[in-house]
């Protein structure tokens, strides 16, 4: 098991940093956006080192995941909130880690149900092998290469990066 | 018992939703966090989600009900489901054929769930232990027994505007004897812990065994909503008043309808509730039901959410039909 500390992640975090300050200069308005829950944690951050005039975006994807038949229900943990106008927007979509892509596509199918936006971004703080769609990340932290059966987590709480395999 | 219950599945899951028996604190506020995420989606330009996409609700009413029946409706369909409506008030039924020969007939329809009213208590729960496994089975009001989602969508609201259940006092007034809402609500007060329930009305109209559903018979209306946080009238129907267990609606709101100045006895923000139909000037005064303490609309509302949560928590993985993910681990859906 590996652990990345809070410094480190902040480092990743820098990175995102400033291509999302040049986004923002060309488009002022575009909305932040994270998934529940390592991408809303991200998403603060980078929200709060930005100060974008858009307010704060949160989805929940658990009635857009694609696995209902397998796996049922999953939690939900809070209402979806945004709080401004999809439409003709540039939206930067934000989570914590890219896998197989099957969160963001569930994501993206959520905002097309508040809006039209006018393109969407993906920033991620840390991208992996596994893709099992053709979603790759614009805006990413770090690229870690870990075996195919390892788990990264994101401790919202302590702002750590695990990595580890599951026995 | 609690596993022998048919609503259950092996691990404890709902697979059914019948009633509130041995449904635990932590499913019930599950039920209603779930119905939290839903509330939003109404406010949106697109009122659906994929999640029952494909997936086929029958709505089985036996006795005729417009606003559970339109509810229920409206949320299957912004879980994306397509609906049936099946009226068996005047149907096969009617011409003589058994219940179980019109279950088989539906089961054929390859419908993956039922939504049953019937005026005979347990009926419902009949119908999900003779039922092909697979389809899900939810109580939409049988006879006096129960009205589980009506139940949960009165806690959604209390819940939304009072928060915690444990400092709460909750009175309901009128037929509770007959009342399968005031049956559900009762058991979903008991669940959540709701610190005083009080039930009035007529002694006729009173269950001998309040106190077993966790309330406590208070005979005087003006006493009963002394302190009170959420007032919950139920509608007196008719038929009671032709069996004489009701002198006259009158006479019935002379001492138990819930008037603005009786309401003044409770908690100045006090929530005022009711499950509809209202009989204006027999339960409620008109202007205290459309005054600013009451919630009546709001339940409405909340009703979609609920049973949206309660439709989409069914009808999810069980034991019995699970197939292995193939997601990695940890990481995204």
């Amino acid at each position: 098991m590996t652990e990345h500390r809070a410094e480190t992640v902040d480092q990743w975090l820098d990175d995102m940093i400033s291509p999302l300050q040049e986004l923002l200069r060309v488009t002022p308005d575009a909305g932040l956006i994270g998934i529940r829950k390592g991408g809303v944690a991200i998403a603060q951050r980078l929200h709060q080192r930005l100060q974008p005039e858009t307010p704060l975006g949160e989805l929940d994807i658990a009635f857009y995941r694609d696995d209902f038949a397998q796996a049922g229900l999953h939690p939900v943990v809070g209402p979806s909130s945004v709080p401004f106008s999809v439409d003709d927007r540039t939206i930067v979509l934000i989570d914590d880690v890219l896998a197989t892509g099957r969160t963001v596509r569930a994501a993206m199918n959520e905002i097309f149900d508040h809006g039209r936006p006018s393109r969407i971004i993906l920033a991620v703080l840390a991208e992996r092998e596994g893709h099992e769609l053709p979603i790759r990340a614009d805006i990413v932290g770090v690229r870690l290469d870990v075996p195919a059966n390892a788990y990264i987590a994101f401790d919202t709480v302590r702002a750590r990066v695990t990595v580890g395999t599951r026995g | 018992m609690t596993l022998a219950h048919p609503q259950f599945d092996s691990d404890g899951a709902l697979r059914h939703f019948l009633d509130l028996d041995g449904v635990s604190r932590e499913t019930l506020t599950t039920i209603l966090d779930t119905a939290e995420g839903f509330a939003p989606i109404g406010e949106r330009k697109v009122r659906t989600v994929p999640l029952l996409r494909g997936r086929t609700v029958a709505n089985l009413f036996f006795e005729n009900s417009t606003r559970t029946r339109t509810a229920f409706e409206l949320a299957a369909k912004r879980l994306s489901a397509d609906v049936l409506n099946i009226d068996l008030v005047s149907s096969s039924t009617a011409k003589g054929e058994s219940l179980l020969d019109t279950l088989r007939v539906l089961e054929s329809l390859q419908c993956d769930m039922f939504i049953v009213r019937h005026s005979q208590s347990g009926a419902a729960r009949f119908i999900a232990q003779h039922i092909a496994p697979g389809i899900a089975v939810v109580n939409g009001g049988d006879g006096q027994h129960a009205h589980p989602t009506q139940g949960l969508l009165d806690m959604f609201t209390i819940r939304r505007h009072k928060g915690d259940f444990s400092q709460l006092t909750v009175v309901l007034i009128g037929d509770i004897r007959h009342s399968r809402v005031a049956r559900s609500d009762l058991a979903a007060l008991k669940i959540l812990g709701a610190g005083e329930v009080r039930v009035v009305g007529p002694r006729t109209l009173v269950p001998a065994d309040a106190e077993a559903l966790g309330a406590r018979f208070v005979p005087r209306l003006d006493d009963a909503l002394q302190g009170a946080d959420v007032i919950m009238g139920l509608r007196l129907q008719r038929e009671r008043m032709n069996g004489a267990k009701v002198p006259s609606s009158a006479e019935f709101f002379r001492h138990f309808g819930l008037s603005a100045e009786r309401l003044s006895l409770a908690k100045p923000d006090a929530i005022v509730m009711h499950p509809g139909p209202t009989n204006r000037g027999v339960e409620i005064a008109g202007d205290v039901a459309d005054g600013k303490q009451s919630v009546i609309l709001e339940q409405v509302t909340a009703g979609l959410a609920v049973r949206m949560a309660v439709m989409s928590m069914v009808l999810g993985s069980h034991t019995s039909n699970r197939v292995e993910s193939h997601q990695a681990p940890g990481v995204g859906p």
